[in-house]
């Protein structure tokens, strides 16, 4: 039977690859040959995992330098010459193998207001959005999120600017700036504003090039800057 | 960067566009009839367009250099607060100093 041989991150920040071989099947997916190390190679493996089916976001991996959804990646597609590298998501500490710590990730969510801030309350009518409004049509193209953090992991940015909040919650902050039920674009606008705001983006495009759902976080962020600099003018910042 | 240095800096650049197709144009035209520099100097000392019109390119190129330099210094150093301010400052009245320094002497007697 043919196998791949699966270079595996283990331990934190100053471990290293370790190798291990894998039969390579059809129909295989990168998430299976990490699960297939930890059943029968070694048990100890720590990675992250829930729904394998591409909607959770949870088993963003670096395959071959890249970061992917470990999920939907099938080993034909990224297997080279019989090996494979599997390792955490760059940009966020390890906490250990191919797990990473996502909090820097959603506290940056925290910090953009990246939180729905309704006008209405769960006693009123539910609004009507009309769906081919601009708005929603915006909304539209920002909103299948799935937080895997892929594009946090390929932003230079993040890489150069621990400050800098990130395509996913600037994208998550774009998507409610442009929904109409929403009461928090004043504190949302100044907070993506700010020094690790939308501004810091060099519109390098590897959030676009490297996200699984096709999204355009970049194209989210230039209309963040229009918007936040309209308001800056017309002194609408806190 | 903040939206404030960001307008800054794209004001500048909006600004710096046209005079420097300008200031390219004027090189050609300075070569192609092999002007000297008795002859350039000629026209542009006491001429109150040529000062005003580099003066301003001077001043919006040394606000964009040094937004940018800033942006650089705080991504690639361990550079923040009054330091990064300090630095911003430091490359404005260098390149402002430098630039009016070579204004004042094409243009003035």
């Amino acid at each position: 039977m043919a196998e791949i041989a699966v270079s595996l991150w283990r331990g934190k920040a100053d471990g290293r690859y370790q190798v291990y071989r894998v039969p390579q099947r059809d129909n295989q997916t990168v998430l299976d040959v990490v699960t297939w190390v930890q059943r029968y190679a070694d048990p100890t493996l720590s990675y992250r995992f829930a729904c394998r089916v591409g909607m959770c976001g949870s088993c963003a991996m670096t395959v071959n330098g890249r970061p992917r959804w470990t999920c939907r990646t099938h080993t034909a597609k990224v297997v080279v010459a019989g090996k494979l590298e599997i390792g955490p998501l760059a940009n966020l500490p390890i906490i250990k193998d191919l797990a990473c710590d996502l909090r820097p990730f959603f506290e940056k969510w925290q910090q953009a207001k990246a939180v729905f801030a309704p006008r209405l309350t769960r006693e009123d009518a539910i609004e009507r959005i009309i769906p081919t409004s601009a708005a929603r049509l915006a909304v539209d193209a920002a909103i299948e999120c799935i937080n895997c953090a892929v594009c946090y992991a390929a932003c230079d940015t993040v890489r150069w600017n621990a400050d800098y909040l990130g395509p996913a919650a600037l994208n998550r902050a774009w998507t409610l700036v442009n929904d109409v039920r929403d009461t928090g674009n004043r504190q949302r606008l100044t907070a993506v504003a700010g020094a690790g705001g939308c501004h810091a983006c060099h519109s390098h495009q590897s959030c676009q090039q490297h996200c699984p759902n096709a999204l355009n976080p970049t194209a989210s962020i230039a209309g963040l800057k229009r918007r936040s600099m309209q308001a800056y003018l017309r002194g609408e910042l806190e | 960067m903040s939206v404030r240095l960001y307008i800054l800096q794209r004001a500048t650049a909006a600004v710096m566009a046209p005079l420097l197709l300008l200031h390219l144009a004027v090189i050609f035209y300075a070569s192609s009839r092999g002007l000297s520099a008795a002859d350039l100097l000629g026209r542009t000392r006491g001429s109150l367009t040529w000062g005003s019109i580099y003066t301003v390119l001077v001043l919006a190129a040394g606000t964009h250099a040094a937004i940018g330099i800033r942006v650089i210094a705080s991504e690639w150093t361990p550079l923040r607060g009054a330091a990064l301010e300090s630095l911003t400052w430091a490359c404005l009245l260098l390149l402002v100093v430098l630039g009016l320094t070579a204004v004042a002497a094409v243009v003035l007697a």
